[in-house]
């Protein structure tokens, strides 16, 4: 059991850090600290410009094999690139979603020609990627698919009709990755294709959702005989590809998000000395405690990236998800708590919400994306502790 | 960096787990509930000559085997797990403890050597009647005289086996003297003349506690510890290090608690099905499950930092982490092992209630251990004062 970084991790870190410090600077310092979940609608333009800077410097898919442009980047690295980005305030990214799932399902599942065709534009932060998973009646249920594939027998193309939902950043992305259904008799996760498809087309339309909080990160996807550029292995296979896809991130970016959520801690707990809150003793419990589980989701983490190379997943990596989004939840209403009456106010009309206002009505979708509470709750119970498992309609 | 257990420590917690699982049954336990010791004395023998856990973390120059914390945090989950009832953490977790961080030289060579070969138990009394877990609970006076002898008086209550451990480490204070200001710390021979010691019966009766009145008791010069009149820090440490210690257990408490409550679940059947087929039942578990993970990393990082600090060579910044993680550590574990052992009972339902089933001994043991060195708001609140109190 060992905590410390070796010499040479050490010296990686100094130099993204000097990186960062160096480019991270004139045009971007606008973008510094922003574009963070709940953020994504802002400076769309500048944080695109900035994933060709990153990429021109070579940060961009660090994980990645260099046979296809990579670092080859160990755990280790890609957990220190994460924190020291964070750290330096990089904006929210627009290419992870190309980087961490659909570049690294291209690699394992893509022919010689999609490799060459879709992955230098990842690498190059010039084209941009969403993601086509959920839909209106495939939430939590994401095998419940509805949207079609037909094969149009004249061009030999896949013909992609129906609608997604939830998507992030779909209005700027390049391309969509679509997960279809091909035979339309089949049900549930069989018979269904995994696609790649041109958002510039007449068959595809994008519509923001507007969230709570006023502004919209997320989209609906409109798909009316849209034409999928390729298709990733056959059809029949898409389900296995969607679910190998979020397998890939493997948590490596996780201690970049708490660097995040310690920026936020730290500006409660300074808010709540300078207003006096720091001497209520329920909220210096709740500061507390707050402090323990985000160093605690951090020991969580390592124990779950120590555990990568031996290919079961830890138990720690089952818990991870419900932990830091109660945690994260509870923050938000530590902050609205600690600030008082101050809560209430925004900063301009007509509904300009503060950086914590904004926290904390965005942490509410935290317990429900990505499987909600009560879905980790049963796979929590059903793999880890081996309980019955649900039945299934 | 690599935050997992080496294949030497899985070893470790193999053997553990598989000596326990024989010699630590409800039975067992049950039998060393009863008795006014609270461990049977032939089996801590065993204990020693067999496993030699008692010497797990003292440096071979004193006779142990060199260990460090981590193993030591290994062994404590599964003596958690399983309720060993023994004079372990009294002997090793705080009077080892108290002589590895305030012992002289002679000190050490002459006690720790025999703690190593299993000859000595001992404990560590620090709490008067006030019955605090901060510096202010030190209340015994003692003073010095102008040969360096000093005498105490005083009484010490909830001290751990401090009616069987045959080596006190006692802490007073100065006359006079209040807070982390004038406290020493002091070897006593359990036997010497003007101490008497009292079983305190205890609603845990897997954990027993004792007072003990000190009455003009001598101390040699030989028996004074490092620091004194100065020695809170000293004492501080040692209170971390056993509140890490205490976690370890707790978390193999939890853990167990859960698997048991898992394993009845699936086995209990209601409305023509196993109630681990409810949502609400498995719900819970995950709710349970998730805490004692996180319980997990709590007290191995814990234990990384309390082997930092332990070591001279150690990592100072990580060293220097000890009061912080021992808090998170020991407020964490305490709430988990609490939550774990009361929804137990609660999906355990009516037979959980019984004194038959092992789950009040694992609810007993929660409240006991998060009392003892301070529980989660307790903890909490020193965090608080690290966070909120240092000027902005």
């Amino acid at each position: 059991m060992k905590l410390q970084f070796s010499e040479a991790d050490e010296q990686f870190r100094a130099e993204i850090a000097q990186w960062l410090k160096e480019n991270l600077t004139g045009e971007f310092e606008k973008i510094r600290f922003r574009g963070g979940p709940g953020d994504e609608h802002m400076f769309s333009a500048e944080r695109h410009q900035w994933e060709k800077t990153l990429a021109a410097g070579g940060w961009t898919c660090i994980g990645w094999p260099k046979e296809h442009g990579g670092r080859d980047a160990t755990i280790e690295q890609q957990v220190i690139f994460h924190e020291e980005y964070a750290r330096a305030g990089g904006p929210g990214r627009m290419g992870h979603i190309g980087e961490g799932l659909a570049g690294p399902t291209f690699i394992v599942y893509g022919n010689d020609e999609q490799k060459q065709k879709y992955l230098p534009g990842i690498l190059n932060g010039t084209e941009l990627w969403c993601q086509g998973y959920s839909e209106p009646s495939a939430g939590s249920d994401l095998a419940n698919v509805k949207t079609k594939a037909v094969l149009d027998n004249a061009t030999g193309k896949w013909k992609i009709s129906g609608q997604k939902v939830w998507t992030s950043l779909a209005h700027e992305s390049d391309w969509c990755f679509v997960v279809a259904r091909t035979d339309p008799q089949s049900v549930r996760h069989k018979g269904l294709g995994f696609f790649l498809v041109k958002m510039e087309q007449p068959g595809v339309q994008v519509q923001p959702i507007e969230q709570l909080t006023g502004t919209s990160e997320f989209n609906e996807v409109f798909f009316d005989e849209a034409v999928a550029e390729d298709i990733l292995g056959e059809p029949g296979e898409g389900w296995g590809i969607a679910m190998a896809l979020l397998g890939f991130e493997r948590g490596v970016s996780t201690l970049g998000q708490q660097m995040l959520f310690q920026n936020e801690l730290d500006v409660i707990i300074k808010v709540a000395k300078s207003n006096g809150a720091a001497h209520d003793p329920i909220l210096r419990q709740r500061i507390a405690e707050a402090h323990t589980g985000l160093r605690l989701m951090r020991y969580n983490a390592m124990r779950m990236l120590s555990d990568s190379s031996s290919g079961e997943l830890d138990k720690s990596a089952l818990v991870y998800k419900l932990h830091w989004a109660s945690w994260h939840r509870n923050l938000g209403k530590l902050a609205m708590d600690v600030l008082g009456p101050e809560s209430e106010i925004c900063e301009g009309a007509p509904y300009q919400l503060t950086r914590l206002q904004s926290m904390y009505l965005f942490t509410r979708s935290d317990t429900i994306y990505g499987g909600t509470n009560q879905v980790q709750r049963n796979i929590i119970a059903e793999r880890g502790l081996g309980m019955p498992r649900e039945a299934k309609g | 960096m690599d935050f997992a257990l080496t294949e030497e420590q899985e070893m470790i917690r193999e053997s553990a787990e598989g000596f326990l699982a024989d010699v630590s049954s409800s039975e067992a336990i049950r039998s060393a509930m009863a008795s006014e010791s609270g461990f049977d004395a032939a089996l801590w023998e065993r204990v020693c000559s067999e496993m030699y856990w008692q010497a797990i973390h003292i440096p071979e120059a004193y006779g142990g085997m060199g260990l460090g914390y981590v193993e030591l945090a290994v062994l404590l989950e599964q003596m958690g797990k399983t309720l060993f009832c023994s004079p372990f953490i009294s002997t090793v977790c705080l009077g080892a403890n108290a002589l590895l961080v305030a012992g002289t030289e002679s000190q050490k060579q002459n006690y720790l050597s025999k703690i190593a070969e299993g000859s000595l138990t001992a404990t560590l009394a620090y709490t008067g009647v006030s019955g605090r877990w901060d510096a202010n609970a030190v209340e015994a006076v003692y003073e010095q005289a102008a040969d360096g002898s000093v005498t105490i008086n005083g009484a010490l209550r909830y001290v751990p086996d401090g009616h069987t451990a045959d080596l006190l480490v006692v802490a007073a204070r100065k006359a006079g003297s209040s807070g982390e200001q004038g406290i020493a710390l002091f070897l006593l021979a359990a036997d010497s003349s003007g101490v008497e010691r009292r079983w305190l019966p205890t609603m845990d009766q897997t954990r027993k506690q004792a007072e003990i009145n000190l009455s003009h008791v001598a101390i040699a010069a030989d028996d004074v510890m490092l620091d004194a009149g100065d020695a809170w820090n000293k004492l501080a440490t040692v209170i971390q290090l056993a509140q890490v210690s205490i976690a370890a257990e707790q978390m193999g408490g939890a853990q167990q608690t859960l698997d048991m409550a898992v394993e009845y679940t699936q086995e209990r059947e209601q409305f023509g099905r196993t109630i681990a087929s409810y949502q609400a039942i498995k719900h819970k578990a995950a709710d349970m499950m998730l805490k004692a993970e996180v319980s997990r990393s709590a007290v191995y990082y814990a234990a990384c930092v309390a082997q930092e600090a332990l070591d001279q060579q150690g990592d100072k910044s990580l060293a220097a982490d000890l009061p912080q993680a021992a808090s998170m550590a020991k407020a964490y574990c305490s709430d988990t092992f609490f939550y774990n052992a009361g929804n137990a009972i609660q999906l355990f339902g009516g037979v959980g209630f019984t004194w038959e089933y092992d789950c009040h001994l694992y609810f007993k043991r929660a409240k006991s251990t998060e009392t003892f060195l301070g529980n989660g708001s307790y903890h909490r609140e020193l965090i608080a004062q690290q966070l909120l109190d240092q000027e902005a």
